[in-house]
């Protein structure tokens, strides 16, 4: 039986990033972002649309390279080069899509399966599908689940190999409020083993947020009180 | 060693249990070889041509058939939007060797297919050397899934995919074509397996080759 959250080993984790900018044909987006975080820590990224949150988001990903500056993380003490990140990082996006052809539960054992999760530990595929309650849908292709559902299953995607770092972008974009309940629990529960980094103008998202990176007023990391 | 077969292999799979069920490759490719052999057909009439027209025309089927399915494996990830998907649970070599893979398995039963087709109905066209025929199928179908893939991984970035993908290819893929056609006809002629030696050392030296440099080259076209 899994140990209660609280009473798991809570395993030391570096997350940061060495000054990041980017630019798209010549325009800026953003320059001189830096931060770092600790294990149970929060960052928001916030800006305007265009601002850069989700070009930020991608880079932490290693979806997209920067143009100066990277990305350094360790876990348990061991530096984690840049291809092996993946394997750290959860990443929940609108422009992320799963399989359409296959149904929720073929989509988590296929991602488990390329991520070389043991067969024996893919039960927890089940238990993510039930936690998003996506168990009653769990053999209907994906084509057929409203954009809401996908969302959710986005995030048991995301889940499934239990990453240290979680990056959302939008978190709560399409879900109702059930759905918003759920994800708000899932960060929750992130913040007690791992680090959390979403990328949100909304104002009840970023009170998970420990510290903020706003890219419209200020490129510095902004504690809250 | 970092694991390698594993990912592949569950790529590979995905590929061809999303192709069995949406069918997008499946449907260019067989209609293609459909019309090409009926138009052929149809222009021949009762003519008689040489088999070394004959082994040309069936590789340019081949050919053509090829550019028209084998780029929507990474095309279709493109379309999709699951690019970022696959590029957040593997590295990117495990995707390229299962891509590479799903391809050659692709190409290599459109090509039997498209060879039976072409002996049952071209009359002319008669394999005195079953062996050396089918080797230079198996190593053409090698060759064009590893210079193909490649490509179709750089051009599924591009916004004019569909013309772009055959004119790349054709330089790339001359060498081969030479090659095939000239294996091809040694099997026409019912020459000895050891004559034919040279032309597989060549097809086989080219797929090692363009894989090598695929392998090394798939992280910077995969990657942003």
């Amino acid at each position: 039986m899994e140990k209660p959250l609280a009473d798991r080993e809570v395993t030391p984790i570096l997350f940061s990033a060495k000054p990041l900018s980017k630019s798209f044909h010549r325009r800026l987006i953003f320059e001189d972002i830096s931060f770092s975080l600790k294990e149970r820590q929060s960052l928001a990224i916030t800006g305007k649309n265009g601002s850069g949150k989700s070009t930020i988001a991608k880079i932490i990903c290693g979806l997209l390279s920067p143009d100066k500056g990277s990305i350094q993380c360790s876990v348990a003490g061991k530096e984690i080069s840049s291809e092996d990140l993946f394997n750290h990082i959860g990443f929940v996006s609108p422009y992320i899509n799963l399989y359409d052809e296959f149904s929720g539960i073929e989509n988590l054992v296929l991602i488990g399966n390329i991520r070389g999760i043991p067969v024996d530990k893919m039960s927890q595929a089940d238990d993510l599908l039930k936690r998003f309650g996506l168990f009653d849908r769990r053999n209907d292709e994906v084509h057929g689940y409203s954009s809401g559902m996908k969302q959710r299953l986005k995030y048991a995607a995301a889940l499934l190999h239990h990453p240290e770092i979680l990056v959302l972008d939008e978190p709560t974009a399409n879900l109702d409020a059930e759905g918003i309940g759920v994800v708000r629990e899932a960060m929750r529960a992130q913040l007690q083993t791992g680090i959390l980094i979403i990328a949100t103008n909304d104002e009840d998202d970023l009170e998970f947020a420990g510290a903020r990176i706003d890219l419209d007023r200020s490129r510095i990391i902004q504690k809250r009180t | 060693m970092k694991p390698l077969f594993a990912p592949s292999y569950h790529i590979f799979l995905k590929d061809s249990r999303s192709e069995l069920r949406t069918r997008y490759a499946l449907n260019a490719l067989f209609m293609f070889v459909v019309t090409a052999l009926s138009v052929i057909l149809f222009s021949l009439g009762s003519e008689s041509v040489s088999s070394d027209v004959l082994a040309g025309m069936l590789w340019v089927i081949i050919f053509f058939s090829s550019m028209s399915g084998l780029s929507r494996t990474f095309v279709s990830e493109e379309e999709r939007g699951t690019v970022p998907t696959l590029q957040l649970i593997a590295r990117p070599t495990p995707v390229y060797v299962g891509k590479l893979f799903f391809n050659f398995v692709l190409t290599f039963s459109l090509n039997v297919v498209i060879a039976l087709l072409y002996i049952i109905f071209i009359n002319n066209f008669v394999v005195s050397s079953e062996a050396i025929f089918w080797t230079t199928i198996f190593l053409g179908s090698c060759a064009i899934a590893s210079s193909s893939t490649i490509i179709a991984a750089i051009i599924a970035k591009a916004n004019t995919k569909g013309t772009l993908y055959p004119v790349l290819s054709f330089p790339i893929l001359l060498p081969m074509l030479i090659t095939v056609i000239k294996a091809t006809q040694l099997s026409i002629e019912g020459a000895f397996f050891e004559e034919a030696l040279g032309e597989f050392q060549i097809l086989v030296s080219y797929t090692v080759v363009v894989v090598a440099v695929s392998v090394i080259l798939f992280e910077f076209v995969w990657k942003d």
